[in-house]
């Protein structure tokens, strides 16, 4: 079992093994979490998303490089799919950046989306919680953006890029709803194929027209080729430059409110649903149901609504 | 969907040896098991391989080796896996392993060998037996 003050001090033993009971629902997590809590809230958290292939793992293993080269500590939460048929995932987003495996002051850690019963957002969250209490600056979150239900991005980092390529014009139109919005940074990667001139005018033709943020932060549009690092210092200069934009204009504590009421928001949920779902199946009524459903007496829908309305009987307390 | 104990596995591949098509229908097949596979990439330094399996906190980490060095290769890592705390994590080696070669890895503390032309079947039947 890892220890907190281990976890304090930074081991990556430690935290890592926090990691792996957040990811397991271990009952232990909950009450290690409380503890760590206090201590969380100083590192700098960037999301970055974009679809597959368009190469967010390079991008992120050549961002560490020039964040090292500032000696700032780095941790990374690579999230992959769970296989919905076998429940098994191949995690291969930190192969990317294996060459930074041997370095003390990098912590990478992948994370399979899993049918995480309060979804991955709040997995995610803890696992951001436990790396911010261990020390580390910058936090960066890679995921798949689209199509992974119930994960808000926004609502887990400080600054997020949105990565694409040259050449998808429908590809940007495909993300504009929704996460066009949330991005403070958007970055045309392998930009040495044709047509990332026009991508760039796109998404800035795109920032002109949406609703001005209330930050008053303008967002940036940048070309890179993180395979060989090409633009890949002033991304990280430009993603610094927003967190002091931040600081200065007192966004983060902003920030730090709205973070804190979407994770409230998210434990609410999952916590309420736990008890209730359990209260509810060891329930006479319930147990009664289900055997009038196998002998064909009443229909799923029916009695569903039957023990529901029986037993969600709210009285408020003021 | 279940939560808790899911199998977390390395597969690594250290050294010099240039093939990984191998392990990676390996990982394939312990995904389509239901365990979660974390593939490190080839050419990987045995220091690469401890950290990567610290920090995703693994309970198996798997090497796969074609290049003869199975022998200095699983002792150096079990020693620095013990240096380490890794106390609770196994070891299991595949590839290019001679036969008379099992009795030393077993010896040593290899978990499990998986030379080739074991079955998917039988890895994967291996890989939950450590955890019966």
């Amino acid at each position: 079992m890892p220890e907190i003050k281990d976890i304090l001090l930074g081991s990556q033993i430690a935290g890592a093994r926090m990691i792996r009971l957040i990811e397991d629902n271990d009952p232990v997590a909950f009450e290690m979490l409380k503890r760590l809590y206090p201590h969380a809230g100083n590192a700098f958290i960037i999301g970055i998303t974009g679809s597959p292939g368009v190469g967010k793992s390079t991008l992120i293993d050549a961002l560490i490089t020039q964040f090292r080269t500032l000696d700032m500590k780095v941790a990374v939460i690579a999230v992959d799919p769970t296989s919905p048929f076998s429940g098994g995932a191949i995690l291969g987003d930190r192969l990317r950046m294996q060459r930074h495996a041997a370095d003390k002051k990098v912590f990478i850690r992948s994370m399979a989306s899993r049918g995480q019963k309060g979804g991955l957002s709040r997995a995610t969250k803890d696992a951001v919680v436990v790396l911010d209490a261990m020390g580390y600056e910058i936090i960066i979150i890679e995921t798949v953006g689209a199509g992974q239900a119930e994960f808000d991005i926004a609502s887990l980092a400080h600054s997020i890029g949105i990565v694409t390529i040259p050449g998808t014009g429908d590809g940007i139109q495909a993300i504009k709803a929704g996460i066009l919005e949330t991005g403070d940074i958007f970055i045309v990667n392998k930009s040495d194929k044709p047509d990332a001139d026009a991508s760039c005018h796109q998404l800035d033709m795109m920032i002109d027209m949406r609703k001005p943020s209330e930050t008053n932060w303008t967002a940036r549009v940048l070309k890179t080729i993180a395979q060989n690092q090409t633009g890949v210092k002033e991304l990280a200069d430009v993603f610094l430059s927003h967190f002091d934009f931040m600081k200065k204009n007192n966004l983060i504590d902003l920030k730090k409110k709205e973070m804190e009421k979407s994770y409230f928001n998210s434990l609410l949920k999952d916590l309420t649903l736990e008890k209730l779902l359990l209260f509810m199946k060891e329930s006479e009524d319930c147990k009664k149901a289900e055997k009038k459903i196998s002998a064909g007496v009443i229909d799923p829908l029916s009695a569903a609504e039957l023990v529901v309305n029986k037993i969600c009987v709210f009285e408020s307390n003021d | 969907m279940e939560t808790k104990n899911k199998i977390r596995v390395l597969i690594a591949k250290p050294g010099l040896d240039g093939h990984d098509k191998g392990a990676k229908i390996v990982a394939l097949a312990l995904r389509d098991a239901g365990m979660e596979v974390i593939y490190s990439g080839l050419h990987q330094t045995l220091d690469q391989i401890m950290q990567t399996a610290t920090q995703e906190a693994v309970d198996v980490i798997g090497l796969s080796i074609m290049s003869g060095a199975h022998l200095p290769i699983s002792e150096k890592l079990i020693a620095m896996m013990k240096e380490q705390g890794l106390f609770d994590v196994n070891l299991t080696v595949g590839g290019v392993i001679p036969f008379q070669d099992i009795p030393k890895l077993k010896e040593m503390g290899v978990a499990q060998v998986f030379p080739g032309g074991t079955s998917f079947e039988d890895i994967v039947t291996g890989m939950n037996k450590l955890f019966e």
